[in-house]
């Protein structure tokens, strides 16, 4: 249940991957005919991804992961407006990745409410600001699921003449993003491909120069060879998971649903957070008063769920999620549940009977 | 005023002792916590929210106030 991290490899990714892996060895750089097989391989899967995501292949890259594909956007996107400002405005729920590569240079916050939706006039402001290079906004809350208004927020850039970075890595295989972003950014292993796969869509008129040494500074791509059976198995699941996305968001939304209504009821002192409407179809989120959320993940692990937490203790920098500080809503006993097309009914109705008392348990140890 | 020295806990300790030192205090009475965790600062006020206490802010780093209003 933390899909939202890593979905396991859905079965075309697989059978994709094993094949490719006799023939997408070489470079496709190189003119003999195994590099040809290779190129062929490499431009049918960036041709796949371009008709996926609805844009001309020669605005697809391809990086080795989501997070280095959302810093390319970011530092490429700055550097190629850096006559127009040096200032990037970002959301207040941005994906580390981006706030990582926010802190390069210069930077503007903009909050979120208590569901963590974007501030739009706070946006409307900041982005209006002279001196912005860059706007930078997540597609939905990779914490809490809450899509934020990506339309609206596009046309306040497009007012100001400001491109707009969407990171869509928890989206793009799961629901539609809105249009009128600059460039986007995804990660395979999010909608069930393999690790390692990043995607970047720079419109053609965004101007955008490469953070990284490389040959052609103003052609988004690595530098390196790439994991190209792997870039073909994205591009393969890619296609299989559009075309049951739909079905799947209304199945898992169903779910998501329950366990909303579910926790609610039956655990005492919790806090489910996130629009409860407005969301991915996925992902929920709640937290549990007077509850360590690093004892919750043991205990839920030993009952055999996966599951992730934006509490303090689970955290490499021992900081709380800085999207529940954002929102303002409690941080620890956090849970963030968050599903594929590997979970069944059962496994919910599992979850939903064995929280309530394991949650009790922690709280009685606690005193509480 | 009453002091609720929780510097050096990690949450949600801090929250804990709050919970169970509010039960002593009269209606209107407040309590200053002092919490170093950085935890805390978020989730003293979404407790107090969460359980219809009135937080009356941060007078100084690591200290925050909570008046019992239920």
């Amino acid at each position: 249940m933390d899909a939202a991290t890593a979905a396991p490899l859905h079965p075309v990714a697989r059978e994709a991957l094993l094949a490719a892996l006799d023939d997408g060895w070489a470079d496709p750089a190189r003119l003999y005919a195994a590099g040809r097989r290779a190129q062929q391989l490499s431009e049918a899967a960036t041709a796949a991804f371009a008709e996926s995501l609805g844009v001309r292949p020669d605005e697809v890259s391809l990086w080795p992961s989501g997070t280095v594909a959302a810093q390319a956007a970011v530092l490429g996107a700055l550097g190629g407006r850096a006559r127009q400002g040096d200032t990037l405005v970002h959301s207040a729920i941005e994906h580390s990745a981006v706030l990582h590569a926010a802190r390069r240079g210069q930077a503007v916050e903009v909050g979120v409410d208590r569901e963590g939706r974007l501030d739009l006039d706070a946006w409307d402001a900041a982005v209006s600001t002279p001196g912005v290079a860059l706007a930078a906004l997540i597609s939905a809350s990779h914490e809490v699921g809450t899509e934020q208004p990506v339309a609206a927020a596009a046309g306040y850039c497009d007012e100001a003449g400001v491109p707009l970075f969407v990171d869509a890595a928890q989206s793009v295989g799961r629901a539609p993003v809105p249009p009128g972003w600059s460039l986007l950014s995804a990660s395979a292993h999010k909608w069930g491909g393999p690790p390692g796969v990043g995607v970047l869509i720079v419109r053609k008129g965004v101007r955008w120069i490469s953070p990284f040494p490389q040959d052609d500074l103003y052609r988004p791509g690595v530098s390196g060879a790439l994991d190209l059976p792997a870039v073909v198995a994205a591009a393969a699941s890619l296609r299989a998971v559009l075309s049951e996305a739909q079905t799947e968001a209304v199945r898992l939304s169903a779910l998501v649903d329950r366990i909303r209504e579910r926790v609610a009821a039956t655990v005492p002192d919790v806090e489910v957070v996130g629009d409860p409407v407005n969301r991915l179809p996925h992902l929920v989120t709640f937290s549990c008063l007077y509850v360590d959320g690093e004892a919750l993940l043991h205990a839920l692990d030993r009952a055999g769920f996966a599951v992730s937490s934006g509490s303090s203790c689970t955290a490499s920098t021992l900081r709380p999620s800085h999207v529940l500080e954002a929102m303002g809503v409690l941080s620890h006993g956090n849970v963030r549940i968050s599903l594929h097309r590997g979970t069944s009914e059962d496994e919910v109705e599992r979850f939903l009977a064995v929280l309530p008392k394991i949650v009790e348990e922690i709280r009685k140890e606690a005193g509480m | 005023m009453i002091e609720l020295d929780c510097r050096g806990e990690k949450c949600p300790l801090p929250v804990i002792h709050l919970a169970k030192k509010i039960k002593d205090l009269e209606i209107g009475e407040t309590v200053r916590v002092l919490a170093d965790d950085p935890a805390a600062a978020n989730d003293i006020p979404a407790w107090c929210r969460m359980k219809d206490q009135e937080y009356l802010g941060s007078p100084g780093p690591n200290a925050f106030d909570v008046r019992r209003v239920s």
